[in-house]
């Protein structure tokens, strides 16, 4: 590893330091190896391991190197970046050096838990470390960027997760802009009847969130809206939302619901009341809407449709439809942004054996949430199909596209408990009726949550332990006639049973909006294969994203129950309400610049710049960065045809260094720098 | 258009009708057949219990049969069982390559070879459905089945397994159900439409096998189903060789034709029933066929929607794929 | 009955992923659901449900397994394999047990089981005259091992089928069963390797 060296051999003093990370990097990386190896390399001065780099002790040993030995540069070799990146830069700082000077090789998730293969591991490890050695001695000074932290945020999605979030910073003094989609808060707790495990009324625990969300002077409420656009970065993001036209002038509208009473045109209710319900074309989803603004629904409006009607103008008293209105853009400045889209239900006429959509007494869970709810369509009568029949027999089928390579490969967590609560809810309503909870394994980890089901084991439900083969309405035998029998195997007996039902509740999952990745793309974070966002940790930062500024909330994280998703609602706002009082944050100084008297002027990089952080200056004919809206993601540098736009901390001299440093035992001619 | 075809050793003998109507109506609807010469059987779902590799090996000699034959081409199955076979021989050999090194050997030594992927095994109901269309089946209608009640029966093996790629949905598959329409016929939802006939139960466990073929027919007649249309001669076979045990076993009587579908095509183009083998069947379907008018029956409401005030809307049906 | 549970001692389940073309590494991860036995229309009267079969395959019980007549009964409809939630292929699987069955030797005491000689006879036809023959097929297998069924389908069914003219009297061989039988003898030798 001599003749290929690129950087002049002595001229950096490197400390290098192989963590052991307990047994997790040692027990596969054979450490005292690695460290003895690399002390060959020319630069580096000292080499040591140790059990816990980490720890204080383990970083005194780098603050103390830099002043005995008069390091020049500092590697470690540990874990992820994430993990660790920030405690050796400032360990490195506290030794008298730019922390930038600092770079880490990642030997524990690339290497030693990637593999049980000692030698392959150590090998690896050696390039990695060696490649870190290469690059580190290229690094720059550098300084942070301080960015101020515009105290006002926008939340988006009216759920119990927006809610929670956006009065908790509402409340502490802070401005938020609530973005929902639906013209009402609220979602689907709204919808929902009762809570699990405790039985209280969800409206009316949610209701009294939706009016302070209205009445608070901090929240900008832009219902029946969308974001459009996000441009900027922490602190200081720029914003377009599409206020849809509701065709209702919000000014003069008194909320009176007269409109909604007069409307000849009646629609199937699929959002706020899952199907089960009629609404108006002009409506509100339900009394207690906040805001009580109705929308007008020109899909299924006669006067949009025909031309004709106009009844809602008609019998409007403060003249407030306006069927000219138009989308409003609405553009403002966040400091910061908290998304809590929630989930969608799966949807159960995927699969066919189950017969929902075709078999009219099959319901969905949502559908039995609007039947139980006394402002639903039966007055919270349980009945069948025909809106008449009491059921005395009903099935509730667990796991419905979830915990199913088919559809969803999760458990959506919480339909265990609701379909408890469903059993529950029945033996209230119905206390004659006989109910059948088909499961495969019951999930009740929560507090007061094991001990529902033993209420509910108490109250007589009967428990089936098996998946739920198909639901037919074909009898094979006497007793089947008219009934809807549901076919499985009693798993605990082992023998395929047949039950004879008149209702079947489909126990859906929890799914990631249908258009998650859009909008994890229009925010610039990521979102995982089943199009949940992606958390930054998922244990220390639960509600962080990768992207610095955006923070997620509730179920469009994954599913989760109502407990949790308030809790991520309230970390997610306690996460920003620290940004806007520390006011500023210092931000990475990774940023592009362009060798201005190299530049061709040929402006490629200005529409490829995602940030449009490039600048064209017309006299000089060449382009320029704006270092403040620049985000460091490399697309100009790749892009330039002249080669002139240097990305700090990450220039072709620093990433080629690493590629030679890793390559270290490759033939010269197969390297990298001889085909580039 | 020009297809390969692989009758099968069941629409040699046994289902002879479905044979003799397929070739009717493959006139009408431009389809010409290319019988692969000196084809073998596919082992139906007993080689496979006896040996892998020779059960592979069976099937694939018909395959490397047909591509040498036609080249690369569609390969029309009218039996399910070949159609399965066919299909999923030549799936498992692209994928499993160590199977595919033993078979190809294995075809090497009689001087065969076979590259997975060549033939587009299909079955005839994909042909109709998907390569000739509804649309051109409707058009070769002349005289139309109205009044006919029938209740579509696909068995297992062409909607299942759905991991190969199945041109129709595995539970509720739809296409039989739409060429039916097309000829006019009344054409019922049955419930079962996809589910066994028992295979080759009759022949192991006859108990078990009259259970399931019992399943099939009752609930046809619940529906009040003039007949059921098949499109595999096994299903036909169970169905309607032992109704009558069924009967027996049971103290049931039902006396319900099974039908291919290729033969109330044929009728419905006015090729005349002795052409297309009506009469082998052991339940005779002339009492049905009977039923048919030349009128158009009028439309019956079956869910009287809005009658009453208090019903509770329906979700509405995924489309169709 | 106690099962005494050894050291890992299944190497059926093994040798069942091993042998099964397709995903059936798949059953390593069977959550013992019972989709498949719920759905399995010969499920009532098979000895254990496939669920069980899965489970037992796991517990090393492998000569139950293989003494069961669960695989036989099977009817190939891909129910279970459509429906599977981990996507296991077990209508596969279980043409895979039946093979392990034969070679364990399990399966000739034919007073008791009927699929396997089933099976056998019909392949004898085919190995033959590549092609099957019904008459044949079920004259013999009922003669062999089934006098009274023999009886039965002389007088009752074969009669029926031949007064429709809807089965040969006599087989009818392909042209080039050499070359046929010259492949059957060289993949029943790369089968034996396995």
């Amino acid at each position: 590893m001599t003749e290929k060296q690129n950087s002049p051999a002595g001229q950096e003093k490197v400390g290098v330091y192989i963590c052991h990370c307990g047994s997790n990097i040692a027990g596969t990386i054979n450490v005292d190896e690695v460290s003895e190896w690399i002390k060959g390399n020319p630069n580096v001065e000292v080499s040591r391991n140790y059990e816990f780099m980490c720890s204080s002790t383990g970083q005194e040993l780098i603050e103390n190197d830099i002043k005995e030995k008069g390091l020049t540069r500092v590697v470690v070799a540990s874990c992820s970046p994430h993990m660790h990146e920030k405690t050796f830069r400032e360990a490195t700082e506290r030794g008298g050096l730019n922390p930038f000077l600092f770079e880490m090789a990642n030997i524990r998730e690339h290497d030693s838990w990637a593999t049980n293969n000692k030698e392959a591991a150590t090998a690896k490890a050696k390039a990695l470390v060696n490649a870190a050695v290469e690059r580190v001695v290229h690094h720059k000074p550098l300084e942070k960027i301080p960015v101020d932290i515009d105290p006002k945020t926008m939340v988006v999605g009216g759920g119990i997760a927006g809610i929670t979030a956006a009065l908790e910073l509402a409340e502490a003094g802070h401005h938020v802009y609530l973005v929902e989609r639906e013209g009402t808060i609220g979602g689907h707790m709204a919808q929902i009847d009762k809570t699990f495990p405790t039985l209280d009324c969800s409206a009316c625990i949610l209701t009294p969130k939706m009016v302070d969300v209205g009445q608070n002077e901090n929240i900008t409420l832009l219902s029946y809206s969308e974001v459009e656009s996000v441009d900027g970065y922490i602190g200081n993001f720029n914003i377009t939302v599409r206020k849809k036209a509701r065709c209702v002038d919000e000014e003069l509208c008194t909320s009176c619901g007269i409109c909604e009473e007069k409307c000849p045109q009646k629609v199937v209710d699929n959002n706020y009341g899952a199907g089960l319900s009629y609404r108006k074309a002009i409506y509100r989803a339900f009394p207690q809407a906040v805001p009580g603004y109705p929308v007008l629904d020109k899909e299924n409006c006669t006067y949009f449709q025909t031309g004709k009607c106009k009844v809602c103008e008609k019998v409007c008293p403060t003249n407030a439809i306006n069927y000219e209105q138009e989308d409003q853009l609405l553009n403002f400045n966040v400091g910061n942004i908290i998304l809590a889209t929630g989930y969608d239900l799966f949807d159960a006429r995927k699969i066919p054996q189950y017969g929902y959509g075709r078999l009219p007494n099959v319901f969905s869970s949502l559908e039995f949430e609007r039947m139980v709810n006394a402002s639903g369509p039966t007055g919270g009568h349980i009945l069948l199909r025909d809106g008449e029949t009491e059921p005395k027999t009903i099935a509730i089928v667990h796991c419905v596209g979830s915990r199913d390579q088919n559809h969803n490969e999760y458990c959506s967590k919480v339909c265990c408990m609701y379909s408890l609560k469903f059993a529950h809810l029945v033996h209230e309503h119905l206390p004659e009726a006989e109910v059948y909870n088909y499961y495969i394994d019951m999930r009740t980890p929560g507090k007061g949550y094991e001990e529902f089901y033993h209420r509910l084991l108490k109250e007589g439900t009967h428990f089936i332990r098996g998946r739920v083969a198909e639901i037919t309405d074909a009898d094979r035998k006497p007793g089947e006639e008219g009934k809807l029998i549901v076919q499985s195997e009693n798993t605990l007996l082992g023998v395929q049973q047949r039950n004879p039902v008149d209702m079947v509740i489909l126990s859906a999952g929890i799914e990631a909006r249908h258009d998650s990745e859009k909008v994890s793309k229009l925010f610039k974070m990521g979102c995982d294969y089943d199009g949940f966002f992606n958390e930054r940790h998922p244990k220390l930062a639960p509600v962080s994203t990768m992207t610095d500024g955006i923070f997620i909330a509730g179920a469009c994280q994954g599913p989760k129950d109502i407990p949790d998703t308030v809790a991520q609602g309230g970390a997610a706002a306690s996460q920003v309400a620290k940004l806007i009082s520390q006011g500023t944050v210092m931000m990475e100084p990774v940023r592009a610049s362009i060798r201005e008297d190299e530049c061709s002027g040929c402006r490629i990089c200005n529409n490829l710049c995602p940030y449009n952080a490039i600048e064209y200056d017309e006299e000089k004919k060449v382009s320029h960065v704006v270092t403040a809206l620049c985000q460091g993601c490399g697309t100009c540098v790749a892009a330039c045809p002249s080669g002139v736009i240097d990305g700090a901390h990450f220039t072709n001299t620093q990433i080629l260094a690493e590629l030679e440093g890793i390559l270290w035992d490759m033939p010269t001619e197969m390297t990298v720098m001889e085909e580039v | 258009m020009k297809y390969g075809y692989y009758p099968g050793c069941s629409l040699e003998k046994n289902a002879r009708a479905y044979h003799v109507s397929t070739m009717a109506v493959a006139e009408p609807l431009g389809i010409e057949f290319v019988e692969v010469e000196d084809w073998n059987c596919c082992g139906a779902t007993e080689m496979m219990a006896i040996e892998k590799i020779p059960a592979f090996a069976l099937i694939s000699r018909n395959l490397a049969l047909a591509a040498k034959q036609n080249g690369s081409t569609n390969l029309v199955a009218p039996c399910s069982a070949c159609y399965l076979n066919l299909k999923k021989a030549d799936h498992y050999l692209a994928e499993d390559k160590g199977l595919r090194a033993k078979v190809d050997t294995a075809l090497e030594a009689g001087g065969l070879s076979y590259q997975p992927g060549t033939i587009n095994v299909q079955h005839l109901l994909e042909t109709i459905a998907v390569d000739i269309g509804y649309d051109a089946v409707e058009e070769r209608v002349v005289k139309p089945l109205y009044s006919l009640r029938v209740a579509p029966y696909y068995g297992c093996l062409v909607p299942r397994p759905a991991t190969m790629q199945s041109f129709d949905d595995p539970e509720h598959p739809t296409s039989l159900d739409k060429i039916l329409q097309r000829l006019g016929a009344t054409v019922i939802d049955y419930p079962l439409k996809a589910q066994c006939c028992g295979g080759h139960m009759t022949q192991i466990s006859e108990d078990t096998a009259l259970e399931l073929i019992r399943r099939l027919l009752k609930n046809a007649a619940d529906c009040e189903a003039d007949m059921i249309a098949t499109l595999c001669p096994m299903c036909q076979l169970n169905l309607d060789a032992y109704q009558d045990a069924v009967n027996a076993h049971f103290g049931t009587d039902y006396q319900i034709p099974i039908v291919y579908f290729t033969q109330l095509m044929g009728l419905a183009f006015g090729i005349p029933a002795k052409e297309l083998g009506f009469g082998k069947e052991f339940v005779s379907a002339q009492p049905a066929l009977d039923k048919i008018t030349e009128e158009a029956p009028k439309p019956v409401r079956t869910r009287g929607r809005g009658k009453q005030k208090a019903e509770l809307p329906m979700p509405t049906q995924l489309e169709e794929r | 009955m106690t099962h005494t549970l050894t050291s890992r001692p299944s190497t059926l389940l093994d040798q069942v992923i091993a042998e099964t073309p397709g995903k059936a590494i798949n059953l390593k991860t069977c959550l013992q659901c019972g989709t498949c036995s719920g759905s399995c229309p010969s499920g009532p009267d098979m000895d254990f449900t496939p669920r069980a079969i899965f489970s037992m395959l796991e517990a090393g019980m492998d000569e139950k397994v293989l003494k069961s007549n669960t695989p036989w009964f099977c009817v190939s409809c891909y129910y279970c394999m459509v429906r599977c939630p981990q996507e296991i292929p077990i209508t596969d699987i279980m043409y895979t047990l039946k093979r392990r069955a034969i070679e364990a030797g399990y399966y000739h005491n034919p007073s008791k089981e009927k699929a396997p000689e089933f099976s056998e006879t019909f392949c004898d036809f085919v190995e033959n005259y590549g092609r099957s023959f019904e008459l044949g097929i079920a004259m013999r297998y009922h003669l062999r091992y089934h006098p009274v069924g023999a009886m039965k389908m002389a007088t009752g069914m074969g009669r029926k089928m031949l007064s429709k003219g809807r089965m040969d009297v006599t087989p009818t061989r392909i042209k080039n069963i050499t070359q046929l039988k010259s492949i059957l003898t060289k993949a029943k030798e790369l089968g034996g390797q396995e």
